[in-house]
């Protein structure tokens, strides 16, 4: 049987889909009110870093940023290819490279919460 | 005559007209191009759970930069593509989870109707657990 690793790559893909589906205009919503000084309550230092500080927030916050990420990387890596760039194996290692390493860092960020 | 090569290897010449050739294509690549607000969003939440732990002044300068002009475009633009994004991807789902009950198949508009309802439930949670309203 010849093997692949197109389900690794595209499980985290159809999952980051529809996560960012369903929660991400709401989330962004939550920042441009702050862009637009209506910052609601949440966003206020005190109650953020209390939500943060709780390790099950810790894990969904992480979970958030790897499957976001994740997904936008490999549709990134797939609109490359659509526009031209023939260069895949290059592309696919620097987007999700990029994508591994931003959710590292949240969860080096997260751990110092 | 090395020069000379007994077959000419057709290689296609690649541009990206085909995206202007249909309204569909378009749309399409709209709808890819939601990956980089929505990836770039993230990077700047990631951003801010950095500032958050380095303490009440870092995240207070960080919620001061998310008031410039230049983000404030950057999140309506998002708010868009993300929202693009979600109807796309809810008008799929009868496609990618087809539902039978018994002889019948559940039609089309329910199963999307269901996601975009949850959608909307989710969305209004999300707003009203962070105080939105």
């Amino acid at each position: 049987m010849a093997t692949s690793n197109k389900p690794i790559v595209w499980g985290p893909f159809a999952a980051g889909g529809t996560l960012t589906a369903f929660i991400t205009p709401a989330l962004i919503l939550l920042t441009l009110l702050a862009a637009l000084g209506q910052a609601p309550d949440l966003l206020a230092y005190e109650r953020m870093h209390a939500f943060a500080g709780h390790w099950l927030a810790k894990v969904a916050l992480a979970g958030v940023v790897f499957l976001s990420l994740w997904s936008a990387a490999h549709r990134l890596r797939i609109t490359c290819y659509d526009l031209g760039v023939r260069a895949d194996t290059a592309v696919a290692t620097i987007v999700y490279a990029v994508a591994l390493a931003a959710t590292g860092a949240s969860v080096l960020y997260l751990a110092r919460i | 005559m090395g020069e000379e090569m007994s077959r000419k290897p057709y290689v296609r010449k690649f541009t990206s007209e085909w995206i202007f050739r249909h309204p569909r294509y378009l749309r399409y690549l709209a709808r890819e191009f939601s990956c980089l607000f929505i990836g770039g969003w993230t990077l700047l939440m990631v951003w801010g759970l950095k500032r958050l732990a380095e303490g009440p002044a870092a995240w207070a300068a960080y919620l001061e930069f998310l008031k410039s002009p230049a983000s404030i475009a950057f999140h309506v633009l998002a708010l868009g593509f993300a929202a693009y994004h979600s109807v796309t991807w809810f008008n799929l789902t009868p496609k990618a989870l087809p539902l039978q009950i018994g002889e019948e198949s559940v039609p089309d508009a329910a199963i999307s109707g269901a996601h975009f309802g949850a959608w909307a439930v989710l969305s209004l949670a999300v707003l009203y657990f962070a105080g939105a309203f």
